[in-house]
């Protein structure tokens, strides 16, 4: 069942070769460094949309992504700058943080199904925001600046990650780390959906009551895919602040929350590296479309409605048809 | 026969209405007991709270003397009180086999993180269940359709997969939701015979709602009558077929639903 095949084999050499060769060799002989950072925007949105893609997974629509990035963001700020920890293992905590919050609000929320849940999630990412506002310990408006680079990360005297602040490059550090944290996050979602936590989930999906006929403790696997949703989110939030050395509490809004949801439409819900796709088509969408200036957004939209009108399980679909059957 | 599942004075209120008022009698070991009645009598309302998909108002449901209402509907799963829904109610994109092993979660031994982490524990769990599942398809006879999509199959099938998925969970007792509904003759005939199949060679104590009065009265070992949330009637199917008030309730019926 979680072998791989040939093809899968093929598929996964040509991804590595891609992300961790051709790209960065494309970008030296280009001169172009500006796009390491495209990519890694790429990448940490990626791993906050593979969170959406999961909750669509047990049947919840989840609008409310940009919430936990933003929390991700703040907590490793916070720690960063107040508590002088360093950023590797803010990160991890960051992650756990925004996972024990999704618990604390997913609790009462994730009863509501459909378009309901869907509101209130809406609702999430613009109570977070206005939090960060409000809050002494964000500082409010004037945000979180000055974050300092991440620094080295050593293990007995090993030093595992070089300080970025010491190296010419600090933005190809960032695309690296970034394409090992989604190729983790992706790895670890694969493992997941073709494991029995999977399938109940795909149970769950198709029919609740059902499933807790047979048994599933619907609420518990609810939280618990919830939880690891929203850790994907405050692991790419987290990250984002790192970069962009600062935090703010427009860092992530109503919009991006859609966005995630709307690679995950885009790439496939129902493949595993759907939200991937969607976010990489959507972004260099978005930026491709840049000198039709303000026709941009009319542009980008209507091929939007486009696509999923004529491809409604997502981009994906299109390669993956013929052998969905034999995938799960 | 001891009582295996015991009935104990149930009485559910929706607001003024009363849906079940004091209904009170116990399933043996390994029987096959029906509870019948008109539409509107409370049948459904009844089986829903045996398996705690809806709490009692007043009263309890005992299993082996120990309380299973007002639970969740897994935990009285894992007591081993299971039950299935009507047609519409599957995994719509899963294939029957696909079905059938996941609803063989109760049966797991490893842990969730356990199968993430791919232990010998679920790997030897993901083996026993294909086995399990191969069993069970060959004992319904569902054989050549093991690999449809439920979504699939015709009417008849699904009545057999929902009954495969609640027998995957290994039951000790079995509560089927109209499992003859809209089935013709031979259909249903066929039906009773898998369902006294089940209850003989699975060791399954079988309790049922449904409206089929034909059906009922060669499968059921003993009926329960309902009648506008009352109890009218207890017995075997002889002693159902003559009794005053069940006849009374079942001709009067016809009258009321038109009234209704």
């Amino acid at each position: 069942m979680l072998k791989l095949s040939l093809t899968q084999w093929i598929g996964a050499g040509v991804f590595f070769a891609a992300v961790f060769v051709v790209a960065p060799v494309t970008i030296a002989v280009l001169g172009r460094t500006d796009l390491f950072y495209t990519l890694t925007s790429v990448g940490l949105l990626a791993i906050a949309s593979a969170g959406v893609w999961l909750t669509f997974y047990i049947g919840r629509i989840n609008i409310g992504q940009g919430a936990f990035a933003l929390l991700g963001a703040y907590v490793s700020a916070i720690l960063v700058t107040k508590a002088g920890m360093s950023f590797w293992i803010s990160l991890p905590i960051a992650g756990l943080f925004a996972a024990f919050v999704a618990v604390l609000i997913g609790l009462p929320i994730l009863r509501l199904k459909g378009v309901y849940f869907a509101m209130i999630t809406l609702v999430l990412t613009q109570v977070f925001t206005l939090t960060a506002l409000a809050l002494p310990i964000t500082n409010g408006a004037k945000g979180i600046t000055s974050i300092p680079l991440p620094g080295e990360l050593s293990v007995l005297g090993l030093t595992l990650i070089p300080d970025f602040a010491t190296l010419d490059n600090p933005r190809q550090a960032f695309y690296y780390t970034t394409a090992v944290l989604m190729v983790l996050t992706f790895a670890a979602m694969y493992r997941l959906v073709n494991s029995r936590l999977g399938h109940l989930c795909r149970s769950m999906q198709q029919n609740e009551e059902l499933a807790s006929s047979i048994g599933v403790n619907i609420a518990y696997i609810r939280i618990v895919i919830y939880a690891i949703a929203s850790f994907f989110g405050g692991v790419g939030g987290a990250m984002f602040g790192s970069i962009a050395q600062s935090v703010y509490p427009s860092s992530f809004q109503v919009a991006d929350s859609v966005n995630f949801m709307l690679n995950c439409f885009l790439g496939g819900l129902g493949y595993v590296f759907g939200p991937m796709l969607g976010t990489f088509v959507l972004y260099f969408g978005w930026d491709l479309l840049f000198e039709f200036g303000k026709y941009q957004m009319l542009i980008y939209s209507s091929v939007l409605i486009f696509l999923i009108l004529v491809l409604p399980n997502g981009l994906l679909s299109l390669r993956l048809s013929k052998k969905r059957g034999q995938d799960k | 026969m001891s009582a295996l599942l015991e009935i104990n004075h149930v009485t559910k209120k929706f607001g003024g209405l009363t849906a079940n008022n004091d209904i009170t009698f116990s399933v043996h070991e390994n029987e096959i007991l029906s509870v019948i009645g008109p539409n509107g009598a409370g049948k459904s309302t009844l089986f829903k709270m045996i398996s705690s998909f809806l709490p009692t108002t007043n009263g309890e449901v005992l299993f082996k003397g120990e309380r299973i209402s007002n639970l969740r509907p897994h935990i009285v799963a894992r007591k081993g009180i299971v039950r299935t829904f009507q047609e519409t109610t599957i995994f719509k994109s899963m294939t029957v086999r696909e079905s059938i092993i996941v609803a063989q979660h109760l049966r797991a031994k490893a842990s969730l993180a356990g199968y993430f982490w791919g232990t010998k524990t679920a790997h030897e769990d993901v083996e026993s269940f294909g086995h399990y599942a191969d069993d069970l398809i060959e004992f319904l006879g569902m054989s050549e359709i093991a690999g449809e999509q439920a979504s699939n199959l015709p009417q008849g099938n699904l009545r057999a997969l929902g009954i495969a998925i609640g027998l995957a969970t290994d039951p000790k007792v079995l509560l089927l939701d109209e499992p003859f509904a809209g089935m013709n003759h031979d259909e249903t005939m066929s039906m009773v015979d898998l369902v006294r199949k089940v209850r003989d060679e699975r060791e399954v104590t079988v309790l049922l709602v449904e409206h089929d009065m034909s059906a009922v009265m060669k499968i059921s070992d003993r009926i329960v009558v309902l009648n506008f949330g009352e109890m009218i009637a207890e017995g075997t199917p002889l002693e159902i077929q003559n009794d005053e008030r069940v006849i009374e309730a079942y001709l009067g019926s016809a009258d009321d639903e038109i009234g209704i």
